[in-house]
Parts: structure tokens; sequence; C-alpha cells
């Protein structure tokens, strides 16, 4: 990909692909603004698809129940004919003025996306992966100590620990086991909550012998200059014991931070941006926050609550994005435009 | 009722509690810090863990199966008497509980 494709000038850059951000997208498309959004999990739907993706949700308007999946899948739905583009897997790093008085946002995958608004739908912030409490952690992180792999080749030959009793350490388990010099996988108990099937490959290595596996809690790190050399590990019962390694894989979760966005200069309180309840306007001209993430008198954390805030900063965004146009507000069910936007083939006969 | 929070430094609050809410609803409503409670109670994030005192161990429900499985995996420091306070649902006999802060994600 050249510098020129990863370029892009769109209307909109939404910061968060949770339902906000996701119904923001069709309150924008009616205005025809379009989006771009750009998210740090590998799928649409935010806290919905990572924390709750299975458990039902009660309170969104006209659907008694839905889990987290499906008001993600209605949404996507929803948005279908807008053809909102995801940069997914990424996190926005930086937010810069651009002289001409856009905005520009950089991910830290290099994508670069230029747009005259902006609009904040980070929820909670970044899901970043939780760390274990380990003292001296840091001074392994980024070189011996690692949350996600980039790349496999930099473990080709490594002896590798990796922590954890889900999908993600038993699949890279499985996927570095050809590359590296020796795998262990070590878990708090002698049960994973992981795929049938991966397990059981996991479980047939370890009986071949080509896999170690441990019981226990990570409990020290040793080594020097970041370069790991051995892990503690404490077993339920019994004395901690060593394992030799140069490499540690820890996955045990996400969690949310605020992340990037703390350093973006806007103004924040409590962690939340503070914003207009007219047009969901953060103090800095142009850039928007919607949802959980921002505050006003009276705000509360709900779903719904994030819906409505998206139509109001729509109307605002569609001032800056089209400025000599005259907005004309509209309802679906009687816009023919409003329905040809949305794809209806042939509106319903009139009663 | 009341249930008790000890902080890491040993300091006690007195939490006025609600019959029928969760241990953590009411740590959340009081901004108890350290307890994030970030999916709300849906047993998916191990963020409002909590050590339940000793002496309190036995004269509540134990946890279930699922509740265990997810301290286990996702919770940090772990330890014998580790609960998710989301699934601590208080009664009336549960007056005077006293928990103990644990390691959360920051």
């Amino acid at each position: 990909m050249t510098e020129d494709e990863r370029r892009i000038k769109t209307d909109v850059v939404i910061i968060g692909a949770g339902p906000v951000g996701l119904f923001a997208v069709f309150e924008l498309g009616l205005l025809d603004i379009r989006a771009h959004l750009v998210d740090i999990l590998d799928r649409p739907g935010g806290q919905c698809a990572e924390l709750y993706p299975e458990k039902p949700i009660y309170d969104i308007p006209a659907l008694p129940i839905a889990t987290g999946q499906e008001l993600t899948d209605r949404l996507m739905t929803q948005i279908a004919p807008f053809n909102p583009v995801f940069h997914l897997g990424q996190s926005a790093e930086k937010i810069e003025k651009n002289p001409d008085g856009s905005w520009r946002v950089t991910t830290d995958h290099g994508t670069v996306l230029d747009a005259p608004a902006l609009v904040i739908a980070a929820g909670g912030g970044s899901f970043t992966p939780k760390k274990p409490a380990l003292a001296g952690l840091e001074a392994y992180e980024g070189t011996s100590v690692f949350y996600a792999v980039r790349q496999i080749e930099s473990f080709r030959n490594k002896t590798v620990l990796i922590a954890g009793g889900g999908d993600s350490a038993i699949d890279w388990a499985l996927t570095l086991a050809p590359v590296a010099r020796r795998i262990a996988l070590v878990h708090r108990r002698d049960e994973f909550r992981a795929a049938p099937d991966s397990v059981g490959k996991m479980r047939a290595l370890v009986a071949e012998g080509k896999m170690d596996l441990h019981i226990g809690d990570l409990a020290g790190l040793s080594g020097a200059d970041g370069v790991l050399s051995c892990v503690s590990i404490r077993p339920r019962e019994g004395d901690a014991f060593d394992v030799k390694c140069d490499r540690l894989l820890a996955f045990y979760g996400l969690t949310m931070k605020l992340g990037p966005l703390a350093d973006f200069g806007l103004e924040l309180k409590d962690n939340l941006i503070p914003v207009d309840t007219e047009k969901f306007e953060s103090s800095t001209p142009g850039v928007f926050a919607i949802g959980d993430i921002c505050t006003y008198p009276g705000k509360l954390k709900l779903i719904l609550s994030g819906f409505h805030e998206a139509a109001l900063m729509a109307q605002a965004v569609f001032r800056l994005v089209h400025p000599d146009k005259k907005l004309r507000f509209q309802y679906t069910t009687s816009s023919s435009d409003l329905q040809k936007k949305l794809g209806v083939e042939k509106p319903p006969d009139r009663v | 009722m009341k249930i008790i929070l000890i902080e890491k430094d040993g300091t006690e609050r007195e939490l006025e509690a609600v019959e029928g809410w969760t241990a953590m609803e009411i740590l959340r409503d009081y901004g108890v810090g350290g307890i994030k409670a970030e999916c709300g109670g849906a047993l998916a994030c191990a963020t409002c863990h909590v050590y339940v005192d000793p002496a309190w161990v036995d004269r509540i429900p134990a946890p279930r199966e699922e509740e265990r499985e997810m301290v286990e995996d996702h919770a940090m420091d772990v330890r014998d008497n580790s609960r998710l306070s989301c699934q601590i649902v208080l009664t009336e006999e549960m007056d005077g509980l006293r928990l103990h802060m644990a390691t959360n994600p920051e």
C-alpha cells in the first residue's frame, strides 16, 4: 500500500465502532455525510461485542430483548446502505488540525484520515490487554513480554511461555508450536475455556511431550536488560518453580483504558469529554463526542442516550461538511429522498 | 443495611446498601476507586473483584461455576476468598458484610 492510498479524505471520522458510533453512521448518512470508523477491536460492536455478545440487553427502544451481538448485527444491517468504511484493529493515536481547518486522524497502523469533522464515540476508552501483576514487568514489555502476536517470525526458535486459558492462549500455543523452539502453557487451573477441538490438539501435543503445561499462577520474572530468562510459577499447593523462557505471551483478556485519547489535547473532566447538549461538540470546535465518553449535566450512560446524541451531532456536522447546503429535516417514513438513500426500492403504498 | 469495604491501606468504609442489589452496584454507586465493573454485571470482565472477609465466606452463597471460571481466568491475584462483587446479591442476612479491595486492572 502506498502512502497515498493510506491517506483518505472523507466527511467524518468516527473513533469507536460501538453501537453509538455505528448508529452515528446512520444519522450522518441520512444527511449525505460519509463516515470512516476506527476501532481498536478487530470487529464492530465495541463493548457489546467484546464484553457481552451473548448477554441480553433489555432497554433498547422497541427491542424488548437483544444480545450485544444481535444489537451490533442489526445496526450493521441498518447502516449498510451508507457503506461505512471500517479501519479495525487500529488505534487512533493522534489528532491534529490541518491548515484548512479540517482534522487529521492518524492510526497506529499508519492510516491517515482527513475530514472536516471528528466524532469521538469511544465509550470507556480503548480495550487494552490486562497485564499480570508482576514486579518489574515494564522492563520486559515490548522486548520479552507481549500481549499480542504481531509477527509470528519474531517467535522463531524462541522458548515461549504462554499464559491464559482462553482461545487466544490456546490458539497461539498451537500456531507458534511449529515455529518456536519450545512452547509452555501456564494456566491457573487444568480446565480451558476455549474451542474443544483446539484444547484437544493442545492436550495431544502435551501428551506427546511436544508442549509443556503448567498449572499455577505467574509469580515473578527474572532476566536482565529487558531480556527474560525465566518465569516463576506458583502452583496452588507446594513451592514455586521456575520455567526457562525468553518470551512471555500473556492473554488475560482486555480492559478499558482511556488510551491515546488522553493526549488528544481535548478538555477532559474525570476522563470524559464535556459537550454541549445542542451539538454534542467538545470545547474544541469540529470535534464532537457522543455515547459513554461524553458528559453533560444529566448524562446517562445508556445506549439509547448515545443514539439521541448521534442524531443531534449529525445535524451540527452537516453544517460543517455541507456549509453551502440548506438542512431540511425529513422523516424516513415519508421522505422519498431518504428512502432512496436507504435503498428502499418502492415506497409502500400510502394509506 | 450496610456493607463494609476495607481499602488496601486498611481504611474501612461503611456503605449504605440495599437488599436485592449486588455488592458491585453499591460499590459503583459510591464511586469506589478500583471497581471498574466494565461489563456492568454481565459476568464478562472480572473488574469488580473483591476478597470476602474470611469471617463471611461461609455466610454468603458460594459462587456459581460460571463466576468461579471467570475469576480463575480473568481476575488478578486470585485467592480462595476471591469473588466478583457483581455476583453477590445482598440479602438481609448480609447486613455488615465485610469486603476487602482486591487487585483489579487500573
